[in-house]
């Protein structure tokens, strides 16, 4: 049977970065008109493996397969002639260029170099047209959505010889109609018999796309399944142990309530009519799919958002509208998701991000830094925490992404904070350094702080969490309390979708 | 450079893996270590100290060192301004207005008070206290524009260098001021302690200073911070405009020193310098090994930049080779030093790779 064909076959593909094996020997397979779902704990090799699918990065060893003829990638454009492409988490596109000049970029219909206007209209409007995507032609990149550019990409993908399409998390940063719209065209794909090679971390999306899944693991194969397999079996063959392995038991909550917000909504009303509150040793989830709210409201607490009305309290004190020193200096402490852009100074030494936000209580009269007192303080905090290598004085992009992510937790140990507001603490981070982490933030809670986790990994809200409030379109869709929560019950809220609201 | 390889051809991908570098130690891999550990500038000092020397004999002694030195420390003071705004992830190109301003008003009040009738010390300090005003004053507009109304630092120091240098010639009508007392000459231009010169005492005393502000200081540690990640820096409680219009207004300063020391030694005030000096500074701090995306390179850095840089004009100036060339030779040295430093950072990769 052609089906059973492979029109993509990797084998034994080998990846080393120095000091570290990104993939070891992994085998892939992809047939036409399939989904396949590369499924995987972040640093377990899906990125890797496909930057080497799609010709962005070389293999060290191992052979590709297009069609069973052998191939040697040697960059995208080598790819794409062989009929594989991929639509990256980072767009592609030019964004101050119209939607038009984006489709045709690189092969414009020209004539002696001077593009012919008429024929490069019409070459991008058949390629919008293709899936029937209602977008303006003359529209500049930079306005669309999200996922307007993200159709923007597929369609710049999509070719007629269009083999093999790679999807790295499509759904990232979309929202349910948005996440509809996606579908829809990946089925449309695989009747045209395109194959889908699909990296996702959401159960949901296994659940309503995958025909197929290959786990990875620590840069290893481990195995392919079929779709159907159940959420708690692929998640014991992504980690390779048992959930209380992972996650420690957690403390028992207090009743005091140390945060509390009533009726946040922020300026750009990220988040509406929010009210929530975290008690002392207790850790509160905030779950919900990207621009639900869940990280504006908690941003909110620790005086980075602009608030438009609500009041949010710590012990008992209005807090709202106070800056982000001011809530620093109260010991609230927020730690961002994306490390590279908000956490580290990457070109310094490691220990200068860790005391950043302690550096006046560290000085004399708030002006001399105490440097010796600052290096033994960062030292101790960073020994405890094993980051390796060792030396706080390296700088921080040096780091992997675990011990980035323990020179932040360091942060909020540094002071012995009141609340603790966790956004993705364990984005890329792999799992010895994630029980590492799950450790910390447990301790903290016992020792009385209040801890706020942001956290779009469902595992973890599931099992590290005293109670959820679940997110969607800015508002709080449900508060969920020790045995009610499940991951069902979660994702339904999550994907909550409040007609009334779309028509104001 | 793309090709294509399909039909099943015997390559070996494992042959493209490039060995490791440290492994082949030979006198190249001798030469890659240390321009690795010391970076471009000490070897491009070296090669320019043996290529004057052998120029002219006059150039390797004691006597053109010392006047070097006091000619010289003025721009070293005009480095140390830039580089503090280069580490805020700014950077300045009124520096060279600034002085001229600086100069032109710190002269025209010495004059007028001499004129006027003080003695010559009274007129000398309120001379030095109106150049040390408009320094400050003129970073501070440049703080206002980058740091508070967040324009842009290229464009906005562009317009300031237009408006300052405007100003100057406004009010000089382009002629020198002179009328200055001779002791302002004296004391600032031609004056030695121990045997050195007071300019170098002075731009010694400010490398120090601005050393311990920056590591020492909270204000310090905040200007590297919001230069290496301003993001970050907003998060931890630090206001990235403030910084950077900190940045500004100590940069401001120090320029104004620099202008004061400049115009003792050509005992007028002029309108017309400075519009080689954001060149020669920003060429010093790269070269020194300051980044230019901010966060980093220490005062070191900006003192052995700015002293390549005397030695290359001086000793150009020694072997009577033409000024035009002078600036040939330095916008060429800018361009190798960003290349070298690229390459060095290439090259300290490729090491550590060898090392794992």
């Amino acid at each position: 049977m052609s089906r059973n064909e492979s029109v993509l076959e990797m084998s034994g593909i080998t990846k080393k970065y120095p000091g570290v094996v990104a993939l070891d020997s992994v085998d892939f397979d992809l047939r036409p008109g399939e989904t396949h779902v590369l499924f995987g704990e972040n640093g377990a090799g899906k990125s890797t493996l496909i930057s080497i699918m799609s010709g962005a990065s070389a293999a060290g060893s191992g052979t590709m397969r297009v069609d069973g003829v052998e191939v040697v990638l040697h960059g995208v454009a080598d790819a794409r002639k062989c009929g594989v492409s991929a639509v990256f988490q980072e767009f592609s596109l030019a964004e101050t260029l119209s939607v038009a000049e984006n489709l045709v970029l690189g092969e414009q219909p020209s004539r002696l170099g001077i593009v012919n206007r008429a024929a490069a209209e019409k070459l991008a409007r058949a390629r919008l047209a293709e899936f029937g995507f209602d977008i303006r032609l003359d529209a500049v990149v930079a306005s669309l959505t999200r996922a307007e550019q993200q159709m923007v990409e597929i369609a710049k993908a999509y070719r007629a010889d269009l083999k093999v399409l790679i999807l790295d998390e499509p759904t990232a940063s979309l929202n349910d109609s948005e996440c509809g719209q996606l579908y829809a065209v990946v089925d449309d794909l695989k009747t045209r018999g395109v194959g889908i090679v699909y990296v996702t971390h959401r159960m949901s999306e296994i659940e309503r796309l995958a025909d197929r899944i290959t786990v990875l693991r620590d840069g290893r194969y481990v195995t392919t399944v079929d779709g159907s397999t159940p959420a708690d079996e692929l998640i014991r063959l992504m980690t390779g142990r048992q959930m209380e392995q992972i996650y420690p038991a957690l403390p028992t909550a207090g009743v005091v309530p140390v945060l509390s917000a009533v009726g946040l909504t922020t300026q750009d009303q990220a988040v509406r009519e929010a009210s929530f509150e975290v008690r002392s040793g207790e850790i509160v989830g905030f779950a919900g799919l990207m621009g639900s709210g869940k990280s504006h409201a908690a941003r909110a607490c620790a005086g980075i958002e602009r608030l438009e009305s609500g009041s949010i309290q710590l012990d008992g004190q209005e807090i709202a509208g106070s800056s982000i020193a001011k809530c620093l200096s109260k010991r609230v402490v927020y730690l961002p998701p994306d490390r590279k852009v908000e956490g580290l100074l990457l070109n310094r030494p490691l220990r200068e991000s860790v005391s950043l936000p302690w550096l006046r209580h560290l000085s004399t009269w708030r002006l001399f830094v105490g440097r010796r007192r600052e290096r033994a303080v960062v030292a101790d905090l960073l020994r405890k925490m094993k980051l390796s290598p060792p030396n706080p004085e390296r700088s921080a992009e040096s780091y992997s992404g675990g011990n980035q992510q323990k020179a932040l937790l360091s942060r909020a140990l540094m002071a012995d904070c009141s609340a603790l507001i966790l956004d993705e603490p364990t984005v890329g981070v792999d799992v010895g350094a994630r029980v590492a982490i799950y450790q910390r933030i447990t301790e903290m809670a016992e020792e009385g702080a209040a801890v706020l986790l942001v956290s779009s990994d469902l595992p973890e809200v599931l099992h590290l969490c005293h109670r959820v409030y679940v997110f969607s379109q800015g508002r709080i869709t449900a508060h969920l309390e020790g045995g009610a929560i499940e991951e069902e019950q979660i994702l339904q809220h999550m994907m909550h979708w409040d007609d009334k609201e779309s028509k104001v | 450079m793309t090709q294509l390889l399909s039909g099943g051809s015997a390559t070996d991908p494992t042959k493209a893996e490039p060995g490791p570098a440290g492994q082949r130690l030979g006198i190249a891999g001798v030469a890659a270590r240390l321009f690795v550990s010391v970076g471009a500038l000490p070897i491009l000092l070296v090669i320019a100290l043996v290529v004057f020397s052998s120029l002219s004999p006059a150039f390797f002694t004691v006597e053109n060192l010392q006047t070097g030195l006091r000619q010289y420390s003025f721009v070293a003071i005009v480095v140390l301004a830039q580089f503090v705004v280069l580490v805020a992830g700014g950077f300045d190109l009124s520096v060279g207005a600034i002085t001229a301003l600086v100069s032109v008003a710190s002269a025209t009040a010495m004059a007028d008070r001499l004129a006027a009738g003080s003695s010559p010390s009274t007129a000398i300090l309120v001379g030095v206290l109106v150049g040390l005003l408009t320094g400050v004053g003129a970073g501070a507009v440049n703080a206002l524009g980058v740091g508070l109304l967040h324009i842009n630092p290229f464009i906005m120091t562009l317009a300031t260098a237009s408006v300052f240098t405007g100003v100057a010639l406004k009010v000089t009508g382009g002629l020198p001021v002179s009328g200055l007392p001779p002791e302002f000459s004296d004391l600032f231009g031609y004056s030695a302690w121990w045997g050195i010169a007071t300019p170098v005492w002075i731009a010694a005393g400010a490398a120090l200073s601005l050393w311990a502000l920056l590591r020492w200081t909270t204000p310090g540690r905040s200007i590297y911070a919001v230069g290496s990640n301003p993001h970050a820096a907003r998060l931890s409680g630090i206001s990235p405009g403030r910084t950077m219009a900190l940045a500004y207004v100590t940069s401001g300063l120090l320029v104004s020193v620099g202008a004061l020391l400049l115009t003792a030694r050509l005992q007028t005030g002029e309108a017309n310098i400075g519009a080689d000096l954001p060149l020669q500074t920003i060429a010093a701090a790269v070269i020194g090994g300051v980044s230019l995306r901010g966060g980093s390179g220490n005062v070191l850095n900006a003192v052995l930049g700015a002293i390549f840089i005397g030695v290359v004009t001086n000793g150009m100036n020694l072997a009577r080779i033409e000024s035009y060339y002078e600036m040939i030779v330095l916008g060429v040295v800018l361009a190798v030093a960003v290349v070298a430093d690229r390459l060095r950072s290439r090259l300290a990769a490729s090491l550590l790779k060898g090392n794992t």
